[in-house]
């Protein structure tokens, strides 16, 4: 009894918690709003920017004292609070985009900034998460409220389109998922991740019944990461929800879902790994090969940074096939540098939608550099970064992961994936030669009402830690200074 | 003991992109104009204190620097010259005032972005040759594409976009395997320190796909035949400053790989591969200079020329034996100081009369004859006259490659007559004979004036000096690549000696047996 109450440590998930109550703050000045008391709406944005700052707080200060608690379903430990730096990174960044573009959507922007928060909050549970129950509560945390914010734009026919896809999609994954982590239960006995390493270490584990539930369950992370072949509702729902929806879906539920799914794969089977190992990395190089080379022929912005995060997911997944604890590391750095040259890239398609349009033409950005030149610099920053050219994030990134590749004996895996990153070079050099090598037309114009001193806030905040984190990677990892990443030094 | 000076190689590396920044901030044309030029200026005479304190006979590293760049994977930020690296790094900065100041004088569309572009390049290339660190070296080796390519792309001729992506996506596809390579030589020998790489012995498997990888990587940018597509319109359609830089300094990062890396971190698998490379280099050396006989625009001439003469400095360093790689590095030096003139030569004419061809041309001395005497000393210099400093390393390299495998060096003899034959060609076509178009005549076209001479009567002194004080140069040179080829030696030595046990047991019971 007492034991149990010590057990109880709120540590593993204040930062949810605090999301949450931030989350209860921003719809009680909503409900103040409409009855007329307080006229609160304009602050609402600011209300959940100050709320995810706290979050990120208590996560700085969480950082030095790893506990697990609840029976061993859930840690507080440097990657769980990396990874919610990762998600609160987004989540503020978002929220900038979000300030303006939202009231021109939807006039329930009470809801909206609540929904952003409480989403955030059941990402971060991925990355706590040691369970494969409490993984699930929180994949269908953040996914519900996702299906509500890609519909948000009610009167948009593709908004619609991409919140049924979206959902009805989800919850079949939803299904797969549950019913692989019945299988995993099944082989093995339990749903925590250390006893399911223990059972298989011992060698009582059902290895038959296990395959088949890790396969199912690779189709469910698989589906929230959009991994070749679960990618097909990807461009579609990016290009249908609101803009910093999307910008925030591409880097939150891929943070959030990785996370869950390296800590599963690096805790729970770590025998099996010559098994799966082999087997993520063919889907490592599916999903790439089918990003890269489909984002060659994308008009749309939007679709093309879907498929170019098909790509990414490909890249990171690199680094799941070892699934060492420097690959992990190595991931959220990648994560982190995503989440802001991701962002950055949004931002700018952010400027060039015209208004009652939620997606911009790529031929938008011919010329570009004549009529604005500030946001073509920014925005081959973020093009350079995501095409791994140094001295920017996106190199460090690729480094990184492919270097816990390497020491993991998947030396081809790293090798296609750089021959990878050259062919997807080809598309966002495309931009860059679009922005300032052609001759500016008609359609090149940012509209005066798109501009706001949030997105500029938003660029500018990208685009210096896009080039901070390039040139001083250490940044990132001193902040979270995990010890498994010094593993790596010591060989 | 010469004094070492703190900090110096940091400052000369990012003095250019302090400048850079500078350029970008101030308004006003002529304000970034001249900032470029005297950051570029101030940056060649701070270079000169690597050459006054150097440390002569001294064969290691000097005036180094190494902090802590990222300590999880062990990454430094290193930095250091020999022998080897000094003079790329003085080729760099002495190039880059007169390429600045050429496009002072004739770049007017968006001069500062231009300015602060090059700037941006000097800083690339010049972290390239002083990194000591393999990361490092890989961050700067990609980094200089970015401004080259916007160089190329925005201040280009004609056909300058599909130059542009051309010669960006070659080269970082060249290089994406390099990382993977790097990740896996880091896996097997536990550092990226590229000194302490050099005598550390890889095992075989590592050393041939490593090698080949790097390879690939320095072979685009060298380029080696058949790698080199990109730089003929790299070449033609880049600004003359940009030519200027590209054939004086960037294809030196891909010979100065070779150098570097390549050959001596993989020494087993390099003398493996060695007579395959060499096959290639002296295939460029008389293809680049049969191409080059066929061309009707000089710039083009001049372009392929660099393909022959690059394959000679290829020779060199494939040799691997001290007279080769001496005369490979003082090569590399000659080829940027004669190859910049020329791109220079042919951008004067060009700002005059707006063509490269060369039938527009013809009696050039009769209008002209300052212009042309100082033409035919470049063209002589890069075909080698004794007396020039392109003499003194084609010579040199072909004792190495003598050396190394006889054929080699009568083929790339062959490769001399060549040059001379076509540079003499295009210099009689411009030159001699009658004027016929009168475009030509002494009232149209202007002799070089006090500016131009500026930029050109540097360059020719060079010629002078390195031709006949060769030793100026060699001194310091050669006592960095012996203890480099003794290194890379005893690594051989020490793998073979690691498989003759079993021969040397062998031996013994055969004598026994007598």
């Amino acid at each position: 009894m007492n034991s149990a109450l010590t057990e109880l440590n709120l540590n593993a998930v204040l930062p949810a918690l605090t999301m949450v109550i931030a989350a209860a703050v921003v719809i009680l000045l909503d409900i103040l709003n409409r009855k007329g008391k307080t006229p609160t709406l304009a602050w609402l944005p600011w209300v959940a920017l100050v709320g995810v700052l706290a979050t990120a707080g208590v996560s700085i200060w969480l950082l030095s004292q790893p506990v697990s608690s609840f029976q061993g379903m859930a840690v507080s430990d440097e990657r769980a609070q990396a990874l919610n730096l990762v998600v609160l990174t987004g989540a503020a960044l978002a929220i900038l985009l979000s300030v303006r573009y939202i009231p021109t959507v939807n006039l329930q922007t009470g809801e909206y900034y609540t929904l952003i928060l409480l989403v955030s909050a059941g990402m971060m549970m991925m990355g706590a998460a040691t369970d494969l129950m409490v993984v699930f509560l929180a994949l269908e945390t953040f996914s519900l409220g996702l299906y509500i914010l890609a519909g948000l734009s009610r009167i948009s026919r593709r908004s619609n389109e991409a919140a049924m896809k979206y959902f009805l999609l989800g919850a079949f994954a939803s299904a797969f998922f549950v019913y692989g982590a019945a299988f995993v239960y099944g082989a093995t006995g339990s749903t925590r991740f250390d006893l399911i390493a223990m059972r298989l270490f011992e060698g009582q584990a059902d290895v038959a019944l296990l395959a088949i539930g890790v396969t199912m369950l690779i189709a469910g992370f698989g589906f929230k990461v959009s991994l070749v072949p679960f990618h097909m509702w990807t461009p579609d729902v990016y290009q249908g929800s609101p803009t910093p929806v999307t910008a925030f879906m591409s880097i939150g539920t891929k943070a959030a879902a990785f996370a869950a799914f390296y800590r599963f794969f690096a805790t729970a089977l770590p025998t099996e790994q010559p098994t799966w190992g082999m087997a993520l990395g063919i889907l490592a190089v599916l999903t790439m090969t089918l990003g890269n080379l489909v984002a060659l022929r994308q008009s749309s912005l939007k679709r093309l940074l879907a498929y170019s995060s098909i790509a990414h997911a490909g890249y990171l997944l690199v680094g799941l096939a070892t699934a060492t604890p420097a690959g992990i590391d190595a991931a959220l750095y990648y994560l982190i540098a995503y989440a802001f040259m991701n962002m950055g890239a949004f931002a700018v398609v952010i400027l060039l939608e015209r208004q009652g349009e939620m997606d911009a033409t790529g031929n938008r950005l011919k010329g570009l550099a004549k009529r604005h030149p500030q946001v073509a610099l920014l925005m081959s920053i973020f093009m350079f970064s995501l095409a791994g050219v140094p001295p920017f994030a996106g190199f460090f990134a690729k480094f990184f992961v492919f270097a816990a590749a390497v020491q993991g004996g998947y030396s081809w895996l790293a090798a296609v994936a750089m021959l990878n990153s050259a062919i997807g070079a080809w598309y966002y050099l495309r931009i860059v030669v679009d922005m300032y090598f052609a001759e500016p037309s008609e359609e090149t114009r940012i509209e005066a009402q798109r501009t706001s001193i949030p997105v500029a806030m938003t660029l500018g905040i990208a685009a210096v830690f896009t080039v901070a984190l390039g040139v001083l990677p250490w940044l990132w990892t001193g902040l979270v200074q995990s010890g498994a990443v010094t593993t790596l030094a010591l060989r | 003991m010469a004094s070492s000076i703190p900090y110096l190689l940091t400052i000369i590396t990012f003095l250019p992109l302090l400048g850079s920044v500078i350029v970008m901030l101030v308004p006003g044309d002529g304000a970034k104009k001249w900032l470029a030029l005297a950051t570029t200026v101030v940056t060649f005479l701070v270079s000169l204190l690597l050459w006054t304190n150097w440390q002569d006979g001294y064969a290691g590293m000097q005036f180094v620097e190494d902090a802590v760049w990222f300590a999880p994977l062990g990454i430094r930020y290193a930095l250091g010259v020999d022998g080897i690296s000094l003079f790329l790094v003085l080729l760099t900065t002495f190039l880059m005032p007169i390429a600045v100041y050429f496009s002072i004088l004739y770049v007017d569309k968006r001069v500062g972005a231009y300015m602060a572009l090059m700037l941006l390049l000097e800083t690339a290339m010049i972290g390239v040759f002083v990194a000591l660190d393999l990361v490092l070296f890989f961050v700067f080796f990609e980094a200089s594409l970015i401004p080259m390519y916007f160089l190329i792309g925005e201040w280009g001729g004609q056909n300058r976009v599909y130059a542009a992506v051309k010669f960006f996506l070659y080269t970082f596809a060249g290089s994406a395997l390099m990382v993977v390579a790097i990740l896996i030589v880091y896996f097997s020998a536990g550092t990226f320190d590229i000194v302490a790489l050099q005598s550390t012995p890889l095992p075989a498997v590592v050393q041939t796909w490593a090698f080949l990888a790097f390879s690939l990587a320095f072979a685009v940018k060298t380029p080696l035949f058949p790698f080199h597509t990109w730089l003929p319109d790299a070449h033609v359609q880049a600004p003359t400053a940009g030519s200027i830089i590209l054939a004086g300094v960037l294809l030196k990062m891909g010979t100065y790989g070779f150098l570097r890396l390549a050959m001596p971190v993989f020494p087993q698998a390099a003398e493996q591969f060695g007579p395959l490379l060499a096959t290639l280099a002296v295939i460029g050396i008389l293809y680049g200079a049969l191409v080059a006989l066929m061309q009707k625009d000089i710039k083009s001439l001049v372009a392929y020329s660099s393909v022959a003469h690059l394959g000679y400095v290829m020779l060199g360093v494939i040799a691997m034996n001290a007279q080769g790689v001496s005369g490979s590095v003082l090569q590399m030096v000659n080829h940027g100081l004669s190859t910049g003139a020329l791109f220079l030569m042919v951008g004067l004419l060009y700002e005059r009369r707006h063509t490269r061809m060369l039938d527009e041309f013809g009696g050039l001395w009769a209008s002209v004859p300052v212009y042309t005497g100082l033409f035919l000393v470049v063209a002589m210099s890069s075909a080698g006259l004794p007396g020039l400093n392109g003499f003194v390393g084609e010579f040199t390299i072909m004792l190495g490659a003598y050396n190394y495998m006889p054929i080699f060096a009568v083929l790339a003899a062959a490769g001399v007559i060549l040059a001379a034959w076509y540079l003499l060609t295009a210099f009689r076509k411009m030159a001699q004979g009658e004027i016929t178009n009168p475009a030509n005549d002494k009232a149209n076209l202007k002799d070089l004036n006090l500016k131009e001479l500026a930029m050109v009567v540097p360059l020719v002194i060079l010629f002078f000096v390195i031709g006949l004080f060769p030793n100026l140069f060699f001194d310091k040179i050669n006592p960095s690549v012996e203890a480099m080829l003794a290194t890379r030696t005893a690594l051989i030595e020490q793998a073979t000696a690691e498989q003759m046990p079993a021969l040397e047991l062998a031996e013994i019971v055969v004598t026994e047996a007598k």
